[in-house]
Order: structure tokens, then C-alpha cells, then sequence
């Protein structure tokens, strides 16, 4: 900085600021890094003591948490044919032949199918109520924005019964489409909420001047006002995302088999004598990462995001 | 006219059917617009609410829909707020909240106060700090038991490392002393960031110009912090605590996969206490008493705070 200030902080004040800044997110990033780590040890390595930093790295934990796998007693293991593939000889190593698939692919695959879908659907509609709400006079307004806004403040626990009942009636529980139905009614408060506030900071002048050119409301709508709540919209879609990503309390009541997703699974994932950690860890891994690249990304709009618009930088 | 995506679907709409959309008011619009949301909002949120009222008032057990169901009136309210257990839940949830909130606000305002020294890479270290907050509770809650295991766990080597105690000498989860200060550090952990943001937002908002005029007026640093950067920082606060205390009052993926409310019942807050008593035991016509109990606490405290918060806000 050329000119001098007087509330700027000093030299070493900044210094020492720094050093402990750093210091606590290096503490804290540590669960993490043990996360992303332990995905690649061995089992052996995984839990031995005292914890390991340097390790010889082994993709154990990778083929365990996409594998299911039988024990061989050894006569049976020279009898059969040698490993066509990698993955075969590190099962094979630990006496054991490879039975077949495990199901976190399918989990994050229903992960993936149920967090866009909702996703897409939250900010279809909340981009149309937003849109409302910010142009239009809509009688009870701010008692129907209350309203979007409350039904966040429940444990999900507590609306869940009835819901369970509902899903159950309706043949909904353990379906794709129950789950995104569900999440979407979850992200859509939060979603009307951020969009009204990105939308409310677009100057009216924009669509009256399209409007006086003779543009229909639809058609300022989609030309005008779409395209100027793009970077909004993108940041609401990551959030609704990054919630229904990691939601587990109804995945957890609400589905079993076909339409688990990840977050109920990634737990149950055991191997011999408990949880087979490298391999939870690998899961963990992958299911974890992508939320983080999208964190970075929405740095700008962390804040408003998690405030519900309440907080705006 | 450019050939758009929207010129060619406005081509390909029949006259009619354009000439209506066209002639839509913008009150019809408006209505158009926001009765999707309230529609699902309706059914998959005040319907449910509804539903939760009326089983309230029966002995409906959803385990065993064809049983008869009898409304009871309000014995299911009278059973809970005289059972001694959901007050010990109550013991659990409040201490929880208390601990959580306190840790979060005063680490969140220190790293908040010491990232607005404006050090260099101070955007890049904060997002970094955040990153706990957005990862899957239960994903993460259920890796922290592995961090937590005696011996091996890389928590209690951290501890031994720093007081020299021997690390298989204690159990976070396992130990009834222990165990709700587990939850309490895991929350802490993820959710401090999010406190950390809020007060970064409020030091940002505070204009330089009022500190200049302080230095001018030879004010000390201590009574600048005092006098200007608390009271202005304080909407900020209230509303990092409005926020973190509802996210912590419904807490339950980290705290289930955490210590499943043991050992025995000393972590069992009211989700999971809720959660065992709708969908283990079967209750649901108790349970959905006790959910609209909660509902009513919840919503009652959050007006009151918000009212408290529009006042400080005032002034």
C-alpha cells in the first residue's frame, strides 16, 4: 500500500496475526489430511502406533471399498489361475479372491442422480419465485417469505414421521423420485431466499427498458433478468447441491436399498474385526473432494450462502 | 431478430397459445411464478406439520397401521413433560448448546479479529478454514470415532504428544465424563468457521473512518476494541449465535455417528432421543407430541431472539 493509514495494522502485527491464523487451520485441516491419507495405507498402517505421517502408499483401501471379497484357504489360492489384474493381486495378497461389486458405486451414483436432480428442480422453482417476489406486489409477502423461511428452523427428525407415513402411502420410500421431491422441498427455502437477494441487486431499469422495447414479461424474464442472476444462480445451485450431498438424516430413514446415497453407506463399510478405515477413508475421499473443489470456488458467496442472504459481503 | 433459443421456441408456439402468454398480467405471472414453491412447500412441509398435530393426539403406533387408533386427548403432551428421561435429554441438548456456542463464538470472533489484520494470503487461509463446515456430517462425524480410538487415534496421540498422558489411558467416546465434550469438539471444529465468517462480515462492515476519528481523539486500541468494534460487531454476533444455535438444536448425523447418544443415554440429544422413540421404539403418536414440543421451543425462542436482535440492530 503506497499511502499510509493509520488503521492499517503494523508489520509485526500482521506477522503474528498470520502465524496464527495459519497455525489453527493447519490443526484443523488435519482431520482432513489424516482423511485423504489414511485412503492410502495399508491396513496394517492404517492403525498402527504410533500414528504413521510417511507410509509406504497402497491402493488396498481403493480396491476394498469398490470390491467385496472371500476368504481362500491357501490350497485354493495355488489352484487358481494367476491374477489378470492389479487389483486381483492385491486381493490375492491378503488370501482372498474378489466376489464381486460392492455397492458404494451404485450409492454415490443415486448421490449424484438425487443431489442434480433436486438441485435442477430447487432452483427451477426458487428462480420463479425469486423472480416474483423481487418484482412482483405478491399479497402477504413477507409473511410467505417467513413462512419458505421456517420450515428450516424443524429437525429434520421431527417432520420426518409424518413424511415416512406420506412416502409410505404413496409407495415414494426407498424411489429416486421421493428423495428429490424431498430434497427439493428442503432447498427451496434457501434457495428462494439467496435468489431473491441476487435478483433484488439487478437494476429494474434493465427489464423496463426491455419491456418499453416490446419485450413480453417472459421474455424480459428469460433475456434480461436469467442471464444477469447467472453467477447467482450457479451459487445457489452449488449449495443446494452441497445440502442435499450430505444430507443424512432422511436418506437414512427414508432408503434402503435402491436409492441409498452415500453418506448413510460410507459408515457401514466393514471389514474384518470392525470398519475397515483405509477403505472408509477411500470412500470418505471421494465423496469428500468434490465438495471441497466446490467450496473453493464459492468463496465469494460462502457467507451468504450459509446466512441465507442475511449476511451479505 | 437473432435466432435465440427463445425466438425459435416463440416461432414455434401457436398464435393462440402466444397471444395468451403475451396478455398475462404480471399479476398472473406473479402467481405463475411463486405457486409451484408454496405448493410443494404445502404438501411436503405444513401437510406433514399438520399430520404431526393430529397424531399427536392418538396412540397411532406406525409400526402396526391396522390397529385401531384411539384419540387420547393430550396424555401423550402429559407423558412427556413429566418424564424424567426427556429431561435428562434436555440436560444433554442444552449442554451441548451451550459449550458448542461459546466455543464457536470465541474462537470465531478471535480468528475472525486476527484475519482482519489483513495479513498476506489472509483470503486463501479462510477458505481454507472452512472447509470442515461444508464437508457431510455424518461422513466426517463417523471418521472422527477413528481419530478418537485410544491408542491408535490420531486425537488422543495429539493429546499425549502435548501432556505427555498416556494416550490408551482415556476414551472420548467410550467415557461418561468424557463423551459429551466429544461432541462438543467435533461441532466445534466444523462449525466454528461458520461463526468465524459472520464476524469477518461484521469487522468488514465497520467504515476505517470512525477509527481514524478515534485515533484522532487519542483513544487506546483496548478502548477503540471496546467502544467501537464490539458494539458494532454485536448484530453480527447475535445472529452467528441465532444461526449456530438452531443448526446445533437439530444436530443429529454427527452426533448419531458420533457416539449413537451413548455411552448409555449421556449424548442423546433430543433428535436422536426423538428419532429413537418415533423409529425404534414406534411411538409415533407420543413422538409426534414430542416433535411439536421441540417445534414450539424452537419457533418461541427464535422470535423472541430475532425480536432482541431487530432491536439491537435499531440502535
Amino acid at each position: 500500500m503506497s499511502s499510509y493509514s493509520i488503521t492499517e495494522p503494523s508489520a509485526p502485527q500482521k506477522w503474528i496475526a498470520g502465524t496464527l491464523v495459519v497455525a489453527y487451520a493447519v490443526i484443523t485441516l488435519l482431520p482432513l489430511v489424516w482423511i485423504l491419507t489414511t485412503g492410502f495405507k495399508s491396513p496394517v498402517d492404517a492403525i498402527a502406533y504410533p500414528p504413521k505421517v510417511l507410509f509406504e502408499p497402497s491402493l488396498e483401501g481403493y480396491v476394498n471399498l469398490f470390491t467385496t471379497r472371500t476368504r481362500v484357504s491357501p490350497e485354493q489360492l495355488e489352484a487358481l489361475p494367476p491374477p489378470e489384474t492389479w487389483y486381483e493381486e492385491v486381493v490375492r495378497n491378503r488370501d482372498m479372491v474378489i466376489a464381486g461389486p460392492s455397492r458404494y458405486g451404485e450409492r454415490f451414483l443415486n448421490s449424484v442422480i438425487i443431489g442434480f436432480g433436486s438441485t435442477f428442480l430447487s432452483v427451477f422453482l426458487g428462480t420463479l419465485a425469486a423472480y416474483a417476489f423481487s418484482r412482483f406486489k405478491v399479497p402477504l409477502k413477507d409473511d410467505l417469505l417467513f413462512f419458505i423461511l421456517s420450515t428450516r428452523m424443524m429437525p429434520p427428525i421431527a417432520v420426518a414421521i409424518p413424511i415416512f407415513l406420506m412416502f409410505r402411502t404413496l409407495g415414494l420410500s426407498d424411489t429416486h423420485l421421493g428423495m428429490i421431491l424431498l430434497y427439493t422441498a428442503v432447498n427451496i427455502s434457501l434457495a428462494v431466499w439467496l435468489l431473491k437477494g441476487f435478483i433484488d441487486e439487478i437494476p429494474r431499469e434493465y427489464e423496463e427498458a426491455a419491456l418499453i422495447d416490446g419485450y413480453t414479461r417472459f421474455q424480459a424474464f428469460y433475456k434480461v433478468v436469467l442471464p444477469q442472476a447467472a453467477t447467482g444462480i450457479a451459487s445457489t445451485a452449488i449449495f443446494c447441491l452441497i445440502f442435499s450431498w450430505n444430507e443424512y438424516a432422511f436418506a437414512v430413514l427414508l432408503t434402503s436399498g435402491t436409492a441409498q446415497t452415500a453418506p448413510p453407506f460410507i459408515p457401514t463399510i466393514i471389514g474384518v474385526g470392525g470398519q475397515d478405515w483405509p477403505a472408509v477413508a477411500a470412500g470418505a475421499t471421494l465423496f469428500l473432494v468434490p465438495v471441497m473443489v466446490f467450496t473453493i470456488l464459492l468463496r465469494k458467496h460462502l457467507l451468504r450462502g450459509i446466512t441465507f442472504g442475511a449476511v451479505r459481503k | 431478430m437473432s435466432d435465440t433459443p427463445f425466438n425459435r421456441a416463440a416461432k414455434a408456439t401457436p398464435p393462440s397459445v402466444a397471444a395468451k402468454i403475451r396478455g398475462l398480467s404480471d399479476r398472473a405471472i406473479a402467481w405463475i411464478f411463486v405457486l409451484p414453491t408454496i405448493f410443494l412447500l404445502l404438501a411436503v412441509n405444513i401437510f406433514p406439520l399438520i399430520w404431526t398435530i393430529n397424531l399427536s393426539f392418538t396412540n397411532f403406533r406406525a409400526n402396526r397401521p391396522n390397529r385401531e387408533v384411539e384419540y387420547i386427548g393430550l396424555r401423550n403432551y402429559e407423558r412427556i413433560l413429566t418424564d424424567s428421561d426427556i429431561w435428562l435429554t434436555m440436560q444433554a441438548t442444552a449442554h451441548f448448546l451451550f459449550w458448542t456456542i461459546f466455543f464457536q463464538v470465541l474462537i470465531g470472533f478471535a480468528l475472525a479479529w486476527l484475519i482482519n489484520r489483513k495479513f498476506k494470503g489472509n483470503d486463501l487461509w479462510t477458505t481454507l478454514i472452512v472447509l470442515p463446515m461444508m464437508l457431510s456430517p455424518a461422513v466426517v462425524g463417523n471418521f472422527w470415532t477413528f481419530l478418537y480410538q485410544p491408542q491408535i487415534g490420531l486425537f488422543n496421540y495429539g493429546i499425549s504428544f502435548l501432556t505427555g498422558i498416556d494416550p490408551s489411558s482415556f476414551q472420548m467416546i467410550g467415557d461418561v465424563t468424557l463423551a459429551p465434550w466429544s461432541i462438543v469438539i467435533v461441532d466445534t471444529w466444523m462449525w466454528t468457521p461458520f461463526v468465524m465468517l459472520i464476524c469477518l462480515a461484521g469487522l468488514r462492515s465497520i467504515p476505517d473512518y470512525i477509527y481514524e476519528a478515534a485515533e484522532i481523539d487519542r483513544a487506546s486500541k483496548w478502548r477503540q476494541f471496546w467502544t467501537i468494534t464490539l458494539p458494532m460487531e454485536l448484530p453480527f454476533l447475535m445472529l452467528a449465535v441465532l444461526f449456530s444455535g438452531i443448526e446445533n438444536f437439530k444436530m443429529y448425523d454427527l452426533v448419531v455417528q458420533l457416539t449413537g447418544g451413548g455411552p448409555g443415554s449421556i449424548t442423546e440429544l433430543t433428535s436422536i432421543n426423538l428419532k429413537r422413540e418415533a423409529f425404534e421404539k414406534w411411538r409415533t403418536g407420543y413422538a409426534s407430541a414430542y416433535a411439536i414440543i421441540l417445534f414450539v421451543t424452537v419457533f418461541g425462542l427464535a422470535s423472541i431472539y430475532v425480536k432482541a436482535l431487530n432491536k439491537v440492530k435499531e440502535r
